[in-house]
């Protein structure tokens, strides 16, 4: 099987994943004996552009989380390869490395978390919060960190005033704040966002989204933006990975992937957004079933017992990850022949 | 849709606040709005404006600490024993009650729970206790409000699973709640709810916890029961596709208070308060064009000890009128048919002066 080859483009690939797997065991009986697996992450290949977005969306326990921490190696994968560049042009496969080896990588890659409540330590003031990083990566003097402290909080939109206060006396979208600049004190080249406005309002959404589109054009950011609402994930996105059960279905550019998807599941995830436009008040898209368990997948084409095209090929056998087009990825049998709807178009 | 004449509830001016040590949380501060039979009425809102605790002094189950302090609630209910003759006004076979009279353990305030107002709580894991089977739950609410025998109940609530497309109903009626995936504990919660033939359903955001291909099977699910039965639904959200997609009427609710409400094209189309305007142009959508900035609303949420005064928007309002909106709190005033609005954009000033 071939993994997605970038087309060539102006911009470097900086992240490449090839053929990664993530398998939890499931322990059963005193003696612990393995009896089968949970394939969180199954043969995921995808590549990140020096300076853009990849947005990665699949719905809940889809493999998005367990993809995103075997890259920054917080698990280790089962398999496959996880190539990183550096800023001189080195690149090495971060899934043969042990803890000393991936030192040198740490301050390079930066996570921002979902929960700004849970991800912030209450006993620490917002200074040790963000100025943590330093003092672990050599920024001895306090005088520095302080200075380093107050030009992130300014980046990110909080008043430098505010270093000595505790988390509590911030309001979510204020700790999410916390959290990008805490994830940007190192001057990541790669940040992976996980779900980073969910659990915020809607109004503070859009404050946190602007934040992180300014600071990518500022900071020349690489983005891997993993979330389950695809307006988000549109919004914020050059090009976006749809996950099913620990595969990727389809990868493509923003604009096409949502105008013309090419896999029966992208397409019905989209009919299944509901259109804030009460004039368009669809007859309500219904995908029968049910998500298929990653520890008891389906033969074939995982997607198949709730695929309405699907034919007794897609029952016997795996679909391939291919390009039909520049920069747009299918995993489907039928991707050539069949015609989908995407979201509705902008009028 | 012509809402028949008489509301089958109708809230007015209702305040429910909560006595703490730290002060008092004023979380309903003077909420009105009415529900017609069939109707699917919307209340949207950003966390922490009090949908929740408004419905929950609806049904009087509010946590210790919360007291309703004022206004009325008042819901049309069936004369006992003649629950067939519903004509859609009140007339000899239904009375109108105010809830907020009745105590919260009375007898006929339990009947009024389930039997007339069914409710889908926000948590999915309260509707449910974990130490007995769904089924044994669905048909111990039945046994509370109907006279029948076990084996019938036992039907009903398999009926009831059937109805809400759950497939092998006989089976999982005898599962646990922690049994079901997230889909199927949510339909069982609906059938649990639908089993004793409410006339008013409140859905407290039944679908935010679940992921979207779900949301679209539970959407379509209370939409076609809604049209089936006529049952009025008041469905809470923060999703404004939900609510476009689901709601007739739509209440917007800020800090306590409805900013404005009105027929669901007119609130989407025609959006009068600022606060509504606001939310509206600051939400992505997957019809919008990506990687260009979003319009926003300044500031966050006040917490609930420090409400403004005046109007509680004021602090975040791009159109906020100085000495005016920070002093009174404006009232909830006609701004075109059945389309309300509390703002001083909309109010002359002597008035409210
Ligand atoms: N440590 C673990 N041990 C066993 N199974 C796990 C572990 N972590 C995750 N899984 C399983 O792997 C699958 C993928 O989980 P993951 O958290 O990556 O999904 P996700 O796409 O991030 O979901 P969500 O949208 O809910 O965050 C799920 O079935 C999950 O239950
Ligand atoms: N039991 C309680 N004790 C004290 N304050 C409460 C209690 N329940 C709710 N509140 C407060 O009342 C206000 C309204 O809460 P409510 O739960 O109604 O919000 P909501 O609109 O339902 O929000 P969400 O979208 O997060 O569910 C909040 O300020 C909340 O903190
Ligand atoms: S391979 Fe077959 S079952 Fe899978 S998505 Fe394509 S058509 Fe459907
Ligand atoms: S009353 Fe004043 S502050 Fe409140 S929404 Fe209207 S203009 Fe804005
Ligand atoms: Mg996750
Ligand atoms: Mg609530």
């Amino acid at each position: 099987m071939t993994t997605p080859k970038p087309a060539s483009s102006p911009r470097q690939v900086l992240l490449e994943v090839r053929h990664l797997k993530k398998y939890f065991p499931i322990y059963k009986g005193l003696m612990r004996k393995v009896v089968n697996q949970v394939r969180a992450v199954d043969d995921v290949s995808f590549f990140v552009r020096q300076g853009e977005t990849l947005g990665l969306v699949g719905e809940s326990g889809c493999g998005k989380t367990t993809a995103s921490r075997c890259i920054l190696r917080a698990l280790t994968p089962t398999s496959g390869e996880i190539l990183f560049r550096e800023a001189d042009g080195t690149v090495t496969d971060l899934a043969k490395l042990d803890r000393r080896g991936l030192a040198r990588f740490r301050p390079q890659m930066q996570m921002i978390f979902q929960d700004p409540f849970a991800s912030l330590n209450p006993r620490m003031t917002i200074f040790d919060i963000v100025s943590e990083p330093l003092y672990v990566h050599g920024m001895r003097s306090r005088a520095e960190r302080t200075e380093k402290v107050a030009e992130l909080l300014r980046l990110v939109g909080l008043r430098p005033e505010y270093m000595q206060r505790y988390p509590h006396a911030f309001s979510g979208g204020q700790r999410q704040r916390i959290g990008i600049a805490r994830a940007l004190a190192l001057r990541p080249r790669l940040v992976v966002a996980d779900e980073p406005v969910s659990a915020l309002d809607v109004s503070v959404q859009a404050q946190v989204l602007n934040l992180m589109l300014e600071l990518q054009e500022a900071l020349s950011l690489t983005y891997l933006f993993v979330a389950h609402d695809l307006s988000v994930v549109k919004h914020i996105s050059d090009r976006v990975c749809v996950m099913y059960v620990g595969k990727i279905v389809e990868t493509a550019p923003t604009l096409e992937l949502f105008a013309a998807p090419r896999h029966p599941y992208t397409a019905a995830l989209l009919a299944a957004v509901p259109v804030p436009d009460p004039q368009r008040r669809t007859a309500i898209q219904e995908l029968p079933g049910e998500v298929a368990s990653p520890a008891n997948p389906p033969s074939g084409c995982y997607f198949h017992p709730r695929c309405q095209f699907a034919v007794e090929r897609c029952r016997q056998e795996s679909p391939q990850l291919e390009e039909i087009a520049p920069d747009h990825f299918v995993s489907c049998h039928r991707a050539a022949e069949l015609s989908l709807p995407g979201a509705v178009s902008h009028v | 849709m012509h809402p028949p004449a008489f509301p089958l509830l109708s809230v007015q001016d209702l305040k429910a606040y909560f006595y703490m040590d730290e002060g008092v949380v004023k979380a309903v501060d003077g909420v009105s709005f009415d529900v017609y039979p069939g109707q699917v009425v919307g209340i949207v809102g950003e966390s922490g404006c009090g949908k929740s605790v408004t419905m929950k002094a609806i049904l009087q189950i509010l946590e210790p600490g919360g007291k309703i302090v004022s206004g009325k609630v008042q819901l049309r209910v069936r004369r006992a024993g003649r629950p067939d003759l519903d004509t859609g006004g009140p007339n000899s076979a239904e009375e109108l009650l105010d809830l907020t009279r009745l105590h919260p353990n009375s007898k006929l305030m339990r009947k009024i729970r389930g039997a007339e107002i069914a409710l889908i709580p926000q948590e999915p894991m309260a509707a449910f206790s974990p130490v007995h089977t769904v089924g044994s739950q669905i048909m111990e609410a039945i046994l509370l409000h109907n006279k029948v025998s076990k084996a019938e109940a036992r039907q009903r609530a398999i009926d009831a699973f059937r109805a809400v497309g759950i497939s092998m109903p006989e089976q999982r009626i005898d599962a646990y709640s922690w049994e079901l995936s997230g889909g199927l504990r949510q339909r069982a919660i609906i059938a649990m709810a639908l089993s004793c033939n409410p006339r008013l359903l409140i859905a407290d955001e039944p679908t935010t916890a679940i992921d979207v291909t779900t949301q679209a099977q539970i959407l379509r699910l209370l939409r076609d029961l809604q049209r089936e039965k006529d049952t009025a639904i008041i469905f809470i959200t923060h999703d404004l596709g939900v609510i476009a997609q689901m709601a007739h009427y739509v209440v917007v609710m800020y800090l306590g208070r409805v900013m404005e409400q009105g027929p669901v094209n007119e609130i989407f189309a025609n959006p009068r308060h600022p606060y509504t305007q606001a939310l509206l142009k600051s939400i992505p959508s997957v019809q919008s064009t990506p990687r260009v900035r979003l319009p926003t609303i300044s500031g966050s949420i006040p917490h609930p000890f420090n409400r403004p005064k005046g109007c509680p928007f004021h602090p975040r309002c791009t159109q906020f009128i100085r000495g005016v909106c920070d002093s009174a709190a404006p009232e909830l005033l006609a701004v075109g048919k059945d389309h309300l609005a509390s703002c001083f954009l909309y109010q002359s000033q002597e008035v409210t002066a």
